[in-house]
């Protein structure tokens, strides 16, 4: 693609990094955590859930913002880096996963959490008539019944990930190969007025983000309920 | 009741229920917990399972022992030998019929000899056409068929059901009853069975163990239960009794075949029984008049010597139900309360009861 400057190859090779290592690093978190929700009746639950939530409604900037400083040198993670000799890890691609894990945590959670509750309590009382043990019986009938919702949970998460900007700008900066995303390399464009760059890019991510909510819609009249 | 049965005392509160339970059952047959929706038949059920962990008491089945509050014992679900059928389809969706019966022989430590377990248990159940079938393409009947072979092929100590025809129309009832009966006289342990049909009762019953508002209201062998003038389905239109007996003679000609029991024999229709073979025999209580002396000259083709046992008035004022003692066979009857009056029934009186209709169940 030869209107595709060297930087925005850049730019969209880190974003499919990011979004890809985002993801399946969420599915592992909330997979539990969906789990948990699900079928715990501590009183812990509503205030957890509403935590995992909060991405959700919160402004991108706010949440970048205790990120940052979360991060920075007098935060509580900054301090824990910085004592295990890993620096700090504001304005690094690290840093940035760790951002976009919480920025797109509900949208993972939520997926899979409505899954394992349509499910309900049946198949794993079934399971344990069957002699599986309880940690048997969430792999080989919790989890493949909720694959619809893990699917979801996943496409959501690759999405919104590659959709997020304020989080970005808060906590990476714009450092070309290590923090620069497609959405902060559009922003740039535009700032230095190369229109034709910023239309392309621009242009990518529309097409991008329709064809992930068409085979969301696909998915979902096939196979019932998977969208959050 | 024996070392080797199904010893049960389990208690129970929840806001608005109360179970109180203790129970002896036999090592081998089907024991029938009966009784209306919310009497906690299917609580009953769940707490011997270990399903429901508030209850409190003792299961003992045989020599193992999977809940005893005094010591402390609890087994969970999965640690205890048993197998469940539960009421409505509960297959895995997302395994074929295949990987569905073979879940729980997976999990079982003595799966060596548990091939062979399986396998007897698909053909007891008739299932074999079905193994590579996904379970979306099966129908109500054979989804329960599978899941009770599921249930076989861990080699349960103890099997329970619970209403596992309640899903199912009249004709896939009809369908999968036979297996059962097969599985009642074959299978060599204890099946605890729910349901609130006695129909159900009457064909697959062994034992009875009748449940009113958590409370065991009346237990014992299922012919002196439901002949029991304070059993649970006296007021209804099912009153009857059970009556065990040997097919005798066929008679070709009239599609008639004699079935003996110890003081008497009925005429049935030709189910297609072989002589020799022991059938149980349901005669409702609207279905038996009393005559004072022998008849003559009737359509009706049974005429039994019978002995009045008792007699208790039936629901509505109009009616009274008459036990009668044959043998070794008990029969109610349901006569109108001036014909009691007026052939002076009493207890201890000879009688002849006339039977117009038996139904007859291997």
């Amino acid at each position: 693609m030869p209107s595709l400057t060297e930087d925005s190859l850049q730019a969209i090779e880190l974003t499919i990094e990011l979004a890809s290592l985002t993801t399946l690093l969420l599915l592992l978190i909330a997979t539990p955590l969906a789990w948990w929700l699900s079928q715990t009746t501590s009183r812990w639950r509503a205030p957890v859930g509403a935590l995992v939530t909060l991405p959700l409604v919160l402004p991108p900037s706010v949440l970048g913002f205790y990120l940052l400083v979360a991060m920075g040198p007098h935060g509580p993670l900054g301090q824990l880096t910085q004592a295990l000799g890993w620096g700090l890890l504001s304005f690094t691609f690290t840093g940035l996963l760790i951002g976009s894990i919480v920025y797109s945590l509900p949208f993972a959670v939520q997926p899979i959490q409505h899954a394992f509750e349509a499910m309900g309590r049946r198949p794993l009382e079934v399971a344990a008539t069957l002699r599986a043990s309880p940690l048997d019986a969430f792999f080989s009938v919790a989890i493949p019944l909720a694959r619809p919702g893990l699917l979801t949970a996943a496409i959501l998460s690759f999405a919104h990930t590659v959709g997020e900007f304020g989080v970005v700008l808060m906590i990476g900066g714009n450092i070309p190969g290590q923090t620069r995303v497609v959405s902060t390399q559009i922003y740039g464009h535009v700032e230095a007025m190369e229109f034709a760059q910023a239309h392309w890019l621009a242009a990518g991510m529309l097409v991008f983000s329709f064809v992930v909510l068409l085979v969301l819609a696909l998915m979902k009249r096939r196979v019932g309920r998977v969208m959050p | 009741m024996s070392e080797a049965g199904l010893r049960l005392r389990l208690a129970l509160s929840r806001p608005d229920f109360e179970l109180d339970v203790d129970l002896g059952l036999p090592a081998v047959g089907i024991s029938v917990l009966f009784g209306p929706s919310g009497s906690g038949k299917t609580t009953v059920l769940r707490c011997v399972a270990g399903l429901e962990s508030t209850v409190r008491g003792s299961v003992r089945v045989g020599n193992e022992v999977w809940l005893d509050s005094a010591t402390g014992i609890r087994l969970p679900v999965w640690r205890r030998n048993l197998g469940y059928v539960f009421q409505e389809a509960s297959l895995f969706e997302h395994l074929d019929v295949r990987r569905n019966v073979e879940y729980g022989l997976r999990r079982t430590t003595t799966s060596r000899d548990g091939g062979d377990a399986l396998q007897a248990a698909i053909e007891l159940l008739g299932i074999g056409h079905l193994m590579a079938r996904p379970v979306a393409q099966l129908s109500g009947g054979e989804r329960q068929r599978v899941a009770i072979v599921r249930a076989l092929a861990t080699r349960p100590r103890l099997l329970l059901l619970d209403e596992p025809m309640a899903g199912l129309d009249y004709a896939r009832r009809q369908d999968i009853m036979p297996w059962l009966e097969r599985m009642r006289d074959e299978l060599s342990i204890p099946m605890l069975y729910v349901t609130h049909s006695v129909d159900e009762v009457a064909r697959l019953a062994d034992q009875v163990v009748a449940l009113d508002a958590g409370k065991v209201s009346a237990a014992g062998p299922a012919g002196e239960v439901l002949a029991s003038l304070e059993g649970p389905v006296v007021g209804s239109d099912d009153a009857g009794s059970l009556v065990h007996a040997q097919i005798a003679e066929r008679d070709h000609a009239w599609h008639l075949a004699r079935a003996e029991f110890e003081g008497g024999h009925l005429w049935v229709v030709d189910a297609g029984h072989a002589v020799g073979k022991v059938v149980r025999l349901r005669v409702l209580a609207r279905d038996v008049s009393i005559q004072l002396h022998e008849p003559a000259g009737t359509s009706v083709q049974n005429q039994l010597p019978a002995v009045i046992e008792s007699i208790a008035e039936g629901l509505d004022g109009a009616q009274s139900l008459v036990r009668l003692r044959c043998g070794s066979a008990l029969l109610l009857a349901r006569l109108t309360r001036r014909s009691v009056s007026a052939l002076e029934l009493t207890s201890g009186k000879a009688v002849w009861a006339q039977v117009k209709a038996v139904a007859v169940t291997s």
